[in-house]
């Protein structure tokens, strides 16, 4: 469903660089942490682009500045064609409306001291176009509805709820305008697993029911794989890989795609000892050193000479240019060549190649029926 | 993670978020939720705030209700002195110099003839008012400069938290005997005007550092995603949950606010007779302290238990306030 619409948001050379400064009185800028370094991408409507990466690569502060949180240095954010990095006053307040976020933590994304009506409907408070004012109480409790909740919640205080609810209160917030975007930033990755697969497949659901495009931001591979259909890998502020979720967890090119994979847990014993596990030398550099080239080189196996002076573009590697499979995709590296790292899931197995083929069974399948609990519960909490 | 809660009705929502009947849970929950509620009233929709939270815990503490006691009662006494003394502070009789306690004259009489317990009860007034009013000026003044500085940042943060770095610099009693001295007005205005001068920097610190805490929070960033202005993301989001330690400092300071007006009057730079103080009865005893203790002893004594007892106060409300000891 992605390459054919036109894109809803495109991301052109984004650039974040928090500056360092030395000196009491007279600041001097003495170097830059670059967060986010030239990163490109696009979101068609009713797609679920899923960012990866460990931490301090930058996912964050990319959230950060496609709603608006963080100005950019460089580069441009471009909703609908326009480009909404330097907008101001009433025209921002307008992108506002239609690019929200999700946050991260559950437990201080929500203010203590406001009731669970006033932190949803804030939004209408600041957007008092979106909603009357009679209806807005109303609206509130739909909101609380359809993220599962009892609206009868609602006079309810944030330290009442579980870690699980207090993200579906955070969800409907982000609902609360009827964005187009919504912006998740690693919103699963302080609950408890077994709550992770609810708020997930509650996210799936909503994406459905209000035509919602996702930019979801997570450091776990599995959970990436199962909500999104095209995902970027980032290291250090940068993209190095990027294709549908087929291509990047079946056939990753990228050395840094392949070594993240390798990392994840497997289920199954035997494919556990059979597995190759890349264990990669030494941390990730310092932001505000970053090396020349590629930025992987100094943890590659592969880096010869050439990585350390020529700059690997996002593109389709040479090698796989004219085969039209599903490792011919994005990828940042010279020396790109395609490695299975992960044991293919089940329903991937037979019928691997080409695009649309995989895509399908994820995009469809996965973010519906994965596990039976949170089935029931939905029905449960539409019915309440 | 609703396990960690060890708190019941807490798990009994949890549990209907992991999946369970939720309609079922929810009946359970809500009355579940109400135990011995803060006000006692309104059994179903009104759950406990923070704040509500904090005067649960305050209501059960002793030190706090014997300080607030303590405090009601000087309050009380400050607006109505004739309640318990009925004669005037000012009557004096210097026959009765340094006599000591006498049928009606509780407390005796100082070096002047005055009736210690009239005048220590009258000078109740002044110590409350210069305590309360000072701490409101230092509360008001220090928390929207500091509060302001910490939003905002930038230049006139930097250039505010120089100048407090200045005021702390001032020794307080010498500011005091340099500043109030050229005043010749004998209200207690300058004493206040003063207090509020030397003691604002103490709250904007407070106030700058809890701001700054408060808006990295992500409620604030969602709000600001939102589409939130400034000034509703100061008043709406931060002062809410900046204010509990503005309120401890600040409470806890009142007491040292008043020894501070009964130092400047016993200096003789704060009230001076024939105003009524209790620096003022201390300053004068002093000299006789050998002849008549008790001039000295009543009105310090009283001091010292509403010095105490404003700080015990600022101490069970920050033990009321401080969620780390939740």
């Amino acid at each position: 469903m992605a390459e054919t619409t036109e894109p809803i948001l495109e991301v052109r050379g984004l650039v974040k660089h928090y500056p360092l400064t030395s000196g009491i009185l007279f600041k001097k800028q003495v170097g830059a942490v670059k967060a986010v370094d030239g990163v490109d991408f696009e979101l068609a409507r009713g797609e679920t682009l899923g960012i990866v990466g460990e931490s301090g690569c930058g996912k964050s502060t990319v959230a950060k500045m496609l709603v608006n949180l963080e100005r950019p240095t460089a580069g441009e954010i471009r909703y609908k064609g326009e480009d909404i990095t330097r907008l101001s006053g009433k025209a921002l307040k307008t992108v506002r409306r239609n690019i929200q976020m999700v946050f991260q933590d559950p437990y201080t994304s929500l203010n203590p001291r406001m009731t669970v009506g006033d932190i949803i409907g804030e939004a209408y408070d600041i957007h008092p176009e979106v909603a009357p004012k009679g209806d807005r109480r109303k609206r509130v409790q739909d909101l609380l509805d359809v993220v599962g909740l009892n609206p009868e919640y609602i006079n309810r205080y944030p330290h009442q709820f579980s870690g699980g609810q207090r993200q579906r209160i955070g969800i409907a917030r982000g609902l609360a305008l009827r964005p187009e975007i919504i912006v998740a930033d690693e919103p699963v990755s302080a609950l408890d697993v077994s709550v992770q697969a609810q708020v997930i497949n509650l996210m799936g659901r909503l994406q459905d029911e209000f035509d919602l495009s996702y930019i979801f931001i997570a450091h776990d591979l599995s959970i990436v794989r199962h909500i999104s259909d095209r995902v970027g890998v980032m290291y250090l502020g940068r993209i190095v890989e990027t294709g549908r979720d087929a291509e990047i967890y079946d056939h990753p090119t990228h050395p840094y795609t392949q070594a993240l994979l390798s990392a994840v847990p497997v289920p199954d014993p035997e494919a556990r000892e059979h597995r190759e596990r890349i264990i990669l030398a030494g941390d990730v550099p310092s932001p505000t050193n970053i090396p020349s080239g590629c930025r992987f080189r100094t943890r590659c196996w592969k880096a010869q000479e050439r990585c350390a002076l020529e700059v690997p573009l996002l593109a389709v590697p040479a090698e796989f240019r004219d085969v039209s499979g599903p490792a011919a995709h994005d990828s940042a590296c010279h020396f790109a060549e395609e490695k299975q790292v992960v044991p293919p899931e089940e329903p991937d197995q037979p019928g691997a190649p080409g695009p649309a083929g995989p895509s399908g069974p994820h995009g469809a399948g996965g973010s519906h029926g994965a596990d039976g609990p949170h089935g029931s519960h939905r029905e449960d909490s539409e019915g309440g | 993670m609703p396990d960690q809660e060890p708190y019941e009705p807490e798990r009994a929502i949890a549990g209907t978020g992991m999946g369970g009947t939720m309609d079922l849970g929810t009946s359970e929950a809500v009355t579940l939720e109400q135990p011995p509620g803060p006000d006692g009233a309104d059994p179903r929709e009104k759950p406990r705030s923070l704040w509500s939270d904090a005067w649960h815990d305050l209501r059960r503490n002793p030190v706090f209700i014997i300080s607030a006691l303590v405090i009601l009662f000087l309050i009380v006494i400050s607006i109505w002195p004739s309640l318990i003394a009925s004669g005037s502070p000012l009557k004096c009789d210097l026959a009765k110099a340094q006599e000591g306690s006498q049928p009606g004259h509780p407390f005796g009489f100082n070096g002047q003839g005055c009736d210690v317990y009239t005048r220590t009860v009258y000078g109740a007034r002044t110590s409350v008012a210069v305590g309360i009013l000072a701490t409101l000026g230092v509360a008001v003044l220090g928390s929207v400069l500091g509060g302001l500085a910490g939003f905002f940042g930038g230049a006139g943060d930097a250039v505010l938290s120089r100048i407090t770095d200045i005021f702390f610099a001032i020794p307080v009693v010498l500011g005091g005997l340099v500043l109030l001295s050229v005043i010749t007005s004998n209200t207690i205005w300058p004493v206040i005007g003063f207090i509020v001068l030397l003691g604002w920097p103490q709250i904007s610190r407070i106030a700058r550092g809890s701001v700054i805490t408060a808006k990295q929070n992500d409620y604030v960033q969602a709000a600001r995603a939102l589409g939130a202005s400034n000034s509703r993301l100061l008043l709406r989001h931060i002062a809410p949950n900046a204010i509990a330690p503005v309120i401890v400092v600040a409470t806890i300071a009142l007491g040292t606010y008043i020894s501070l007006e009964a130092t400047l009057s016993f200096l003789g730079v704060g009230l001076k007779p024939p105003s009524v103080s209790w620096g003022i009865d201390i300053s004068s005893a002093a000299p006789y302290v050998r002849n008549a203790p008790h001039a000295l002893l009543w009105p310090s004594g009283a001091l010292a238990i509403t010095v105490l007892a404003f700080i015990m106060l600022g101490d069970a409300v920050r033990d009321a306030l401080d969620p780390k000891l939740r």
